[in-house]
């Protein structure tokens, strides 16, 4: 394993510390417990809203505290969800009275202990909705596994959500907002390399040179089924297909698309992973009104991308395009 | 032969000696079908224990339960840490302020700590699971009769004979479950922590007791 880290033990705090070195103006950073708190918070009578999970997947969530995004971010241990004290740490820091509203990535480990923190926090008289993020379509019957995970779509949801939070809208509007984000968004991810955990010191699998998994979530395990690595048009298809038709997005729809790196895959082949992607969804008369690239949810250094569809309206449309002040994303300021 | 606050101590100080000798293994085990922290969580809650159980010495059993549960919950992260969290805290409520624990005493922490897990994390026998491990435990611990150490051994040999036989299940709970079919034939790395921790407290009453005699 060749990491640019000292001591697997203490990654996420030696990165906490560098984060707020370099971001001081919008961010400042707890260590005991870790929370990433925008600047200026608590901000009166705005709703926090507040996510977090499993360290690795940088910069989501703590590249996106600030103004039009997250009042806080709880980092785990690499791949960990947070634990409930950090989550009820996060809204004691960033209640300004209008509630806290908590975005949660599906999986068992993130939705215990949001449950847990938020019961701490709601003890403390803070009122705290949550909501659970299930965007990834390559998980498929819910009632025989843990759900759907969250993967890309949170990032659209964090910063749409953020946005009208930012506009005053109260603890209801908020919460309504992110349940239809969630009901018309789908993900898809594949990955050519696994990536190492730290503390494990070891690759979470192994993939043939010639081999790539396909419906990988964004934690090193392992997707649904391995196939042979073929072309980016036939990558692409592979997940832009199962996306657009679980929803489905259908003709005359308006999207957002959001091609994703894992981390490891550089910006050239998003971009070009991106041109299929707006070739494709013409072709199916879907209309791509919005869109963004680049490595925002990855996981360490695995090499390989997801895409993500947000079907649009025009109150979505406008909250995507409101300010916002983040270390990953920044616009309008 | 009953548990006292100091019986309860060493045997969490031997479950924190066998979480750490079993890192690796769990490690691996989790790697294989889920992502690969589960050891090293339990190795970071248990080795924060280990601290508090020298800085804080509880006085009652009970107390010491809840030690070990407002740490776990703090420090393990993943669904492991509310998961035990909430066993530990519905076992130290199931033995109330007891100042020794008998048998019957202890197999019904073990019901708590069982109601707790499936309350929090909903899962069946048959998910693939520590339910696995912990619901078979639970049963003979309760047909073991008075003796304290008699009750715990019967629950650690139950809680493996229920590790076992998640190997060929396909996992329907947990990460795990996104694997779908390719999770069968491989131990589950919950089941088998929760074998390691009976085991542990097992092994711990056994010697407690032969250094008594």
């Amino acid at each position: 394993m060749k990491k640019i880290i000292n001591d697997p033990e203490t990654v996420v705090l030696d990165a906490l510390r560098g984060m707020q070195a370099a971001h001081a103006d919008l961010l400042t950073v707890h260590t005991d417990p870790p929370v990433v708190v925008r600047a200026d918070a608590p901000v009166a009578r705005k709703v926090a809203v507040i996510s977090g999970g499993g360290s690795g997947h940088e910069p989501m969530h703590g590249g996106f505290v600030g103004r039009g995004m997250l009042d806080a971010a709880c980092p785990g241990a690499v791949f960990t969800s947070p634990t409930p004290d950090q989550i009820a740490s996060a809204v004691a820091k960033t209640d300004g009275g209008g509630g806290a509203l908590l975005i949660v990535k599906n999986y068992t480990g993130d939705v215990l202990n949001f449950e847990t923190g938020a019961e701490l926090a709601a003890a403390e008289g803070v009122e705290v909705r949550s909501v659970v993020i299930d965007d990834d379509v390559a998980v498929k019957d819910s009632l025989y596994t843990a759900g759907r995970r969250g993967v890309g779509g949170t990032v659209l949801l964090e910063k749409i959500v953020g946005a009208a939070a930012e506009r005053g809208i109260d603890l209801d509007g908020c919460e309504a907002l992110a349940r239809k984000v969630i009901g018309q968004v789908r993900s898809m991810g594949l990955a050519l390399t696994a990536c190492t955990v730290p503390h494990a010191g070891e690759p979470s699998f192994t993939l043939a040179d010639d081999e790539m998994e396909i419906g990988i979530g964004i934690h090193g395990e392992p997707g649904r089924h391995r196939v042979k690595a073929g072309t980016a048009d036939e990558m692409v298809r592979q997940l832009l297909d199962p996306i657009v038709e679980d929803l489905p997005f259908e003709s005359g729809d308006r999207v957002l698309l959001f091609t994703n790196s894992m981390g490891g895959s550089p910006l050239i082949e998003m971009y070009l992973a991106h041109g299929i992607a707006e070739n494709l969804l013409a072709d199916r008369g879907i209309t791509v009104e919005r869109r963004l690239v680049g490595p925002y949810v990855t996981s360490l250094e695995m090499q390989g991308m997801s895409l993500t569809l947000l079907k649009l309206d025009d109150e979505l449309v406008e909250l995507w395009d409101a300010p916002v002040n983040t270390a990953a994303l920044r616009w309008g300021v | 032969m009953t548990c006292t606050a100091e019986g309860v101590v060493s045997a969490l100080r031997a479950a924190v000696a066998v979480v750490i000798a079993h890192r690796d293994e769990l490690v691996r085990l989790d790697r294989e079908i889920g992502d690969g922290d589960h050891g090293e969580n339990m190795r970071r809650g248990f080795t924060a224990l280990l601290s508090r159980l020298d800085s804080e010495p509880p006085a009652t059993p009970g107390s010491a339960l809840k030690l070990v549960a407002t740490t776990l919950i703090s420090t393990v992260g993943g669904a492991a840490g509310p998961l035990y969290g909430t066993a530990f805290l519905r076992a130290a409520s199931a033995v109330g302020d007891a100042t020794a624990l008998d048998g019957p005493a202890v197999a019904k922490a073990l019901r708590g700590a069982l109601d707790g897990v499936v309350a929090r994390g909903k899962a069946e026998v048959g998910d693939k699971t520590m339910v696995d491990a912990l619901t078979p435990a639970v049963a003979a611990a309760e047909a073991a009769g008075d003796d304290m150490v008699a009750v715990l051994v019967a629950a650690a040999d139950a809680a493996d004979a229920g590790a076992e036989s998640t190997v060929p299940l396909v996992a329907r709970k947990g990460r795990a479950s996104y694997l779908g079919e390719r999770s069968a034939d491989h131990l589950d790395p919950g089941a088998r922590s929760t074998a390691l921790l009976l085991r542990a407290f097992a092994d711990a009453a056994q010697s407690d007791e032969r250094a008594q005699r």
